[in-house]
């Protein structure tokens, strides 16, 4: 099976007045189809910036490059801004956190949604309207025809999102990238859509990037969930094999945080102590090393190595065969 | 949307009555009319004879209802200067300073806008720098001495174009660039500052995450929204326009209501006075309601009652 994205060694930079801030250091990301990564990781990690470079959407002071970086035999990497325009929402579509301001106030729902797929296949009106009122009532939304008329601020939040995801699936991409989609919505609006989108995936045969800090969402929805931690991804591995033997002490830190019912009760949730490092200067060894418990000597002079395999782990003191 | 332009019109309504009532008793307490009109080195007893003439003896209450009740009617009462309806001698003016004003406004938002907008593409550039310096002079040099200096160059120097009068396209040039610079920088800025703000918002970005080219996320999804401020800052800048054509109309002798008001306040001509001042305002009134309207045709967000 061909992978429908291949990443290698993306690294974003975002210009500062002192010098280059380096956002993200060396991405490596593989994604068969229908298959979905789960992208965790705390704010300021780069998570949503990585996202951002796969798109070509990053704000105009702020550069990707990539040694790889291909989407469905496509390279991005070399891809002009006007091929990108026509890969986006075409064959790579995308949602965001914030449903309430992520579509235009001055448009209807139907005006917005028909442009995506005009923009991209040669069809008039009608078809456009016709494949939106079957994207509306796949997503869940009723009376459909009737929503296309309405305008955004007629629509709740987990409404506006499901019309959000409607639109990104109008021209049938390949790779949706989901960027915290469920934060801004309250806990059973959040189910509901954690659960169109597994089925709207294995409908479309797509494959999904789904980036959140929260890692009990994540578990319910990726296959494989990739770490990142200060701009690189410390650990990948299956869903399942991350929460049951996390590699690294990052990881573990992170899963210390999560309120387990009927444990520790009484007793304090776990804290990560000490703070990121500084993205503007070049980091020796491994970046987690100022905040780990267990660092070692080595973990400072060089970068901690990142073998082949099913479970990798970014830490020296990783079981080279977790896998 | 049609309970909102009902209450807007109320409103409307309300306003045009209140600066009528405003209007009328400001020109009544800003001096005797009487000794104005008699000139004064008349006698007490040709004021007295004026006063009773022009029934300004009466109680201010009753002269206001009085001339109110014919305004409604349409007659605006009579010029003390030319004997003639007022409603006439405005009605031979109006169109010159309508004119004047639609040019300088059109001049306004054709230069403002896409200043406007390049200065928020590219923020901090020259092609910015530039902008702000317009709309700075703009703002600090006075119209009356930003028109002679039109003249001087346009009309003295170059020879181009006509320095005064009114008759052909080429006479209305001049004043409607002096006019219509006046309200530059505000539009232009309103816009910038719209542009920028529209430019960062989530929507943009989901524009561009459907792969949208950049003229339609600039101009369908941006310019849209940035411009419904825009609006109703043009509707105000238009009456403040027709307000500032006085100055304008006198420097290039244009004979529009401007002209008309500044030589009968020196005529002490106050019906025709009180006319332009109602008719002003009641512009302005129809204009802003007219900016509602509009405004809520682009943003779907201000249609509810």
């Amino acid at each position: 099976m061909t992978a429908v994205l291949e990443v290698e060694g993306l690294r974003v930079d975002i210009a500062m007045a002192a010098g280059a801030l380096h956002a993200v250091r060396g991405v490596d990301l593989a994604l068969a189809p229908g298959e979905t990564l789960g992208l965790v990781g705390e704010t300021g990690c780069g998570k949503s910036l990585s996202a951002l470079a796969l798109m070509d959407l990053l704000p105009r002071r702020v550069r990707r490059s990539a040694r790889r970086m291909v989407l469905d035999g496509e390279d991005l990497a070399a891809a002009s801004p006007r091929r990108m325009e026509d890969l986006r929402g075409d064959r790579m579509a995308m949602i965001f956190q914030e449903p309430m301001t992520s579509l235009n106030p001055a448009y209807t729902i139907g005006n917005q949604l028909a442009e995506a797929l005009m923009r991209h296949r040669a069809v008039g009106a009608a078809a456009a309207r016709d494949r939106a009122v079957e994207l509306l009532e796949k997503v869940g939304i009723t009376a459909a025809g009737e929503r296309l008329r309405q305008y955004p601020h007629q629509l709740s939040g987990g409404l506006r999102q499901r019309v959000m995801i409607a639109m990104a699936l109008m021209c049938g991409p390949r790779l949706l990238i989901c960027d915290e989609p469920t934060t801004a919505l309250d806990v059973t609006i959040q189910a509901q859509i954690l659960l169109l989108l597994k089925a709207l995936q294995r409908e479309f045969g797509m494959a999904m990037i789904f980036i959140t800090h929260d890692l009990g969402v994540v578990a319910r929805i990726a296959d494989r969930i990739a770490v990142m931690y200060a701009g690189e991804v410390v650990e990948l591995a299956s869903a399942a094999e991350l929460f049951a033997a996390p590699g690294h002490p990052y990881t573990r830190g992170l899963l210390r945080c999560l309120p387990v019912p009927g444990r520790d009760r009484g007793e304090p949730l776990g804290v990560i102590p000490g703070m990121v490092p500084n993205l503007a200067q070049e980091i020796a060894g491994c970046a987690f090393a100022n905040r780990c418990d267990r660092a070692a000597d080595a973990c400072r002079a060089a970068p901690p190595p990142w073998a082949p395999g099913a479970h990798r782990a970014r830490c020296i003191l990783a079981p080279r065969a977790v896998a | 949307m049609l309970l909102f332009a009902a209450r807007r019109l109320m409103l409307a309504v309300l306003v045009a009555l209140t600066v009528s009532v405003i209007c009328f008793f400001l020109l009544h307490l800003s001096g005797d009319l009487a000794q104005a009109l008699a000139g004064s080195s008349s006698s007490a007893s040709d004021v007295e004879a004026v006063r009773k003439a022009y029934g300004l003896d009466r109680p201010i209450i009753v002269q206001y209802l009085g001339w109110a009740s014919r305004v409604l009617t349409g007659d605006l009462g009579q010029s003390y200067f030319f004997k003639e309806p007022v409603a006439k001698l405005i009605a031979e003016r109006l169109p010159v300073t309508m004119v004047l004003g639609v040019c300088a406004l059109v001049f306004a938002v054709a230069l403002a806008l896409p200043l406007g907008v390049v200065a928020a593409l590219r923020p901090n550039s020259w092609i910015d720098r530039t902008a702000l310096t317009i709309s700075v002079l703009g703002q600090a040099l006075p119209s009356f001495w930003f028109a002679l200096m039109l003249i001087i160059v346009f009309g003295l120097t170059l020879r181009w174009l006509p320095i005064s009068g009114s008759g052909t396209w080429q006479h209305l040039v001049l004043p409607s660039i002096a006019l219509g610079y006046y309200a530059t920088p505000a539009i232009m800025r309103l816009t910038r500052a719209g542009m920028i703000e529209v430019l960062a918002s989530d929507y943009i970005r989901t524009a561009r995450a459907k792969g949208l080219r950049a003229p339609s996320v600039l101009f369908k999804h941006a310019l849209r929204n940035a411009v419904i401020p825009v609006v109703a800052l043009a509707a105000v800048q238009f009456g403040f326009m027709l307000g500032g054509s006085i100055v304008i109309e006198t420097v290039f002798a244009l004979h529009g209501i401007g002209y008309l008001a500044w030589e009968s306040i020196a005529r002490a001509d106050f019906p025709i006075v009180q006319a332009i001042v109602l008719i002003l305002a009641s512009v302005y009134v129809v204009l802003t309601f007219l900016a509602d309207i509009l405004n809520a045709f682009l943003d779907p967000r201000l249609r509810v009652g």
